[in-house]
């Protein structure tokens, strides 16, 4: 695991991508490697992280044109080969508008931009993000955002439902997602979304350490 | 070649909640306007654009409506277009 590196990836507007960085070099002590949105190379990383911000401005929707960056057209290849992606908040809109995760993030329903701790139940550790397999199911991450509300039709749901793909829900739901949902994994499990940010919450001294599970299990085969 | 100027409406889905839309519903009762039953916000994007003849045009614009106007989890789309 010497040299397992982590792709933190960089749009225009992206701005959680230092935070991501630091927590995964600082608390973890993994390497990690910027990654230009406009790069195509992906050959000498191990996983990848699309972090959080606003990237393109937010233009059109969330994620939409960061869908079309050389990067994301190389990344179908990088999930299918099984390794790892993590896309936290504008990651998670990025990886619903490119179909990596079905589907979308839309206006929080209270139209509020919403930055507050929340607790979340772990429903599946499908893929090794999250730890359940002890008494503890209930972590407590910060979210961050305007557009968070989790959509899918009824039939999207069931799927994920049936197959276990939902990995986080709200306790108290702050948005309106459809069925608390916070975070969805992909049927391999190598690729999931949040909204919630777990690199804000690597250090005790920044009010806890619940994100260092999620982050930790990039490593994970 | 010829060009046409095409008017692209991107909605939010019906069984989409539209809170931004809501919101607007309620300034515009404040407002004084009575009768409003509902109040939908969406985007129009309008494009000129070459091509050879209608048929072409479609194709190009379909493509742009599939796959970057709209989000077609969550949005339905529809344009007009006029020959200039």
């Amino acid at each position: 695991m010497d040299n397992f590196t982590v792709g933190v990836v960089v749009f225009p507007g992206s701005n959680c991508d230092r935070d991501v960085s630091w927590a995964l070099e600082g608390c973890l002590d993994l390497r990690t490697k910027y990654l230009w949105h406009e790069s195509s190379d992906l050959s000498d990383v191990d996983a990848i992280v699309l972090p959080g911000g606003f990237s393109y401005g937010d233009y059109l929707r969330c994620g939409a044109i960061a869908r079309f960056s050389p990067l994301i057209n190389a990344l179908d290849e990088f999930v299918k080969s099984g390794k790892r992606v993590l896309g936290i908040c504008n990651g998670f809109q990025i990886l619903t508008e490119s179909g990596f995760l079905p589907g979308a993030l839309v206006a929080n329903k209270n139209l509020n931009f919403i930055c507050d701790d929340v607790e979340l139940d772990i429903v599946s550790s499908k893929g090794g993000w999250f730890n359940n397999v002890d008494e503890k199911q209930t972590i407590k991450l910060p979210i961050a955002h305007g557009e968070g509300r989790y959509h899918c039709d009824s039939d999207t749901l069931k799927k994920l439902v049936d197959n276990e793909l939902i990995a986080l829900r709200y306790k108290n739901n702050p948005n309106g997602s459809s069925f608390d949902i916070a975070g969805i994994t992909n049927e391999k499990g190598n690729v999931l979304g949040l909204m919630p940010h777990p690199e804000r919450a690597c250090d005790e001294i920044i009010g806890g350490t619940d994100g260092l599970f999620t982050l930790k299990s990039l490593i994970l085969k | 070649m010829d060009q046409f100027a095409v008017k692209v409406f991107v909605r939010l889905r019906p069984s989409v909640l539209d809170p931004a839309g809501e919101a607007t519903k309620s300034a515009s009762i404040k407002l004084g306007a009575e009768g409003i039953k509902s109040l939908r916000i969406g985007k129009m994007i309008e494009v000129k654009i070459e091509g050879n003849g209608e048929n072409e045009v479609r194709g190009k614009i379909d493509l742009l409506c599939d796959r970057l106007f709209a989000n077609t989890v969550i949005e339905d789309y529809e344009y007009s277009l006029e020959k200039l």
